[in-house]
């Protein structure tokens, strides 16, 4: 049997924790274009568009995460398309991420007075252009704390990538404690991994709040 | 006296494409519903350019929802509108977007953008919407602004303003786009008392420049002073227009007399 050190366990799983990292980043920047998209269409849309988009978000707000990587990684195979567990769990963590942005987002622009809508089309000024100059930096402001929050899920929602043999952070720690027998410091170790991951994320939220609060001034 | 003299003169009025005189909104026949609700019942309007045009009337009568018709704010389901030559056309947004450079409208609730500057705030529609280049862009602004007695509050934000040098901002905002009529739909009901004079004050000038002005108030006085004719609104229609010395003076229907008296109480 190989001895582990500490310094092992801690190695292997900052090594894993690339993966978590690697995986967070695909949900909050797919995630994040994809609800964006969603936003406009919502915004932009006629009735049955925004009735489909709404049934996506509920679909997606109204399940579990892992029902969802399950479906996916077992559904895509059916299509007879050869899955990783990466693309699964990264095309799984999008939609899902994407759902809920869309949604905080929309309450987000929602909180701008109607009128600023329309004094910007008084203006003359076309859709595209009330929401990249008018309603977008307005609501940018009040969308950071929900927004960060609902990533810092994000992070923590990756380990359920484990479950469809994504070595990601939560598996690494499994695998490690079961051959050092030594759950309680590995999952210790994982707890703070994840929480290494997260706070910064937090902390920065903070920042760039107080940043765009200034810059109103 | 010079350096007045000459911002005015940079600060001066576009000039429409519809002959002093001759109509520059014409409105036929429009009627407007919300669900079943017919708010306007068949208006038919014509203001000629240069015209002052006070509308009064009672809460709930139509007035806001026929100034919001003018500039597209409102779909209206029967009826024509032409402003300055620009039929208006929803299905076309290019139409509207003609439409809309042709009619300024400031709001009760003065409607800055809070996020940009006084300046920028003025400079950015002729700047997106009419690609104006940035540096007679900002002069204009600035002419502007001091037309409005605000040209120190450039670099300002909005809500760093008392709320009727905000609405100085917003009629400066406005008139960036150099439009051809403007609409106020009871731009100092959100004021405090004294600083109600200030707007009023620019509104004038813009009167006796020769801007055609329709205005939604609750000024009797200052629709009295300034406007050419009255638009007394009543459930949905011109229930009575005609001189302020006429309306005021000698009302006709019972309703408009009815509406006079209750403002005295
Ligand atoms: N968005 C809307 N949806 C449904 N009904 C509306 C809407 N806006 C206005 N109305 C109705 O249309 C009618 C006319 O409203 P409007 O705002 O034009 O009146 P107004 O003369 O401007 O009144 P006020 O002096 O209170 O501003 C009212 O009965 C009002 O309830
Ligand atoms: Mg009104």
């Amino acid at each position: 049997m190989i001895e582990f050190t500490l310094w092992d366990i801690v190695r292997n799983l900052a090594l894993a924790a690339r993966w978590t990292v690697v995986l967070s980043l695909i949900a909050f920047v797919g995630g994040g274009l994809v609800g964006l998209l969603l936003l406009v269409l919502r915004l932009s849309g006629r009735a049955p568009v925004n009735r489909v988009i709404g049934a996506y978000v509920q679909l997606f707000q109204g399940t579990p995460l892992l029902m969802q990587l399950f479906l996916l990684y077992f559904g895509i195979a059916l299509f007879g398309i050869d899955t990783s567990a990466w693309m699964a769990a990264g095309v799984a963590l999008t939609l899902y991420a994407s759902a809920y942005l869309a949604e905080i987002w929309r309450g987000c622009v929602e909180a701008i007075p109607r009128g600023q809508w329309e004094a910007s089309k008084s203006l003359a000024l076309s859709f595209g252009q009330q929401l990249r100059h008018i309603i977008l930096p307005q609501a940018l402001r009040i969308a950071v704390p929900p927004t960060v929050g609902f990533l810092v899920q994000v992070i923590k929602g990756t380990a359920l990538a484990s479950v469809i043999g994504f070595v990601e952070l939560t598996k690494a720690g499994g695998m490690i404690a079961n051959v050092t027998y030594e759950p309680l410091l590995v999952y210790g170790c994982v707890a703070l991994m994840y929480f290494v991951l997260c706070f910064p994320v937090s902390l920065y939220a903070r920042t760039l709040e107080r940043k765009l609060h200034v810059g109103h001034r | 006296m010079s350096a007045i003299a000459e911002s005015t003169v940079g600060a001066a009025l576009a000039t429409p494409h519809t002959q002093v005189g001759a109509p520059i909104i014409r409105i036929t026949a429009l009627r407007k519903s919300y669900g079943d609700n017919e708010v306007l019942k068949g208006i038919d309007l014509d203001v000629k350019r240069g015209e002052v045009i006070a509308i009064i009337g009672k809460s709930g009568s139509g007035k806001s929802t026929l100034l919001r018709c003018i500039n597209g704010l409102e779909v209206f389901q029967e009826g024509s509108l032409t402003v300055d030559g620009k039929p208006l056309l929803y299905e076309s947004a290019m139409a509207m977007r003609e439409l809309r450079q042709r009619v300024g409208m400031i709001f009760q609730s003065f409607n800055l953008f809070p996020h940009l500057s006084v300046g920028r705030n003025v400079m950015l529609a002729p700047q997106l919407v009419k690609k104006k280049g940035s540096a007679e862009n900002a002069t204009r602004a600035r002419q502007l602004l001091e037309r409005v007695g605000l040209a120190e509050k450039f670099d300002a934000m909005p809500d760093q303003l008392s709320g009727g040098q905000q609405q100085r901002v917003a009629i400066a905002r406005a008139l960036a786009m150099d439009p051809a009529v403007m609409l106020c739909d009871e731009i100092t009901s959100a004021l405090d008392p004294e600083l109600v004079g200030e707007v009023l004050r620019v509104v004038e000038s813009l009167a006796n420049e020769g801007m055609t002005l329709l205005m939604v108030t609750h000024e009797m006085n200052f629709a009295r002073k300034v406007a050419d004719r009255v638009i007394f609104m009543h459930q949905g229609r011109v229930h009575e227009m005609g001189s302020p010395e006429a309306l005021f003076g000698q009302p006709r229907t019972a309703e408009l007399k009815q509406f006079l008296s209750s403002l005295h109480d």
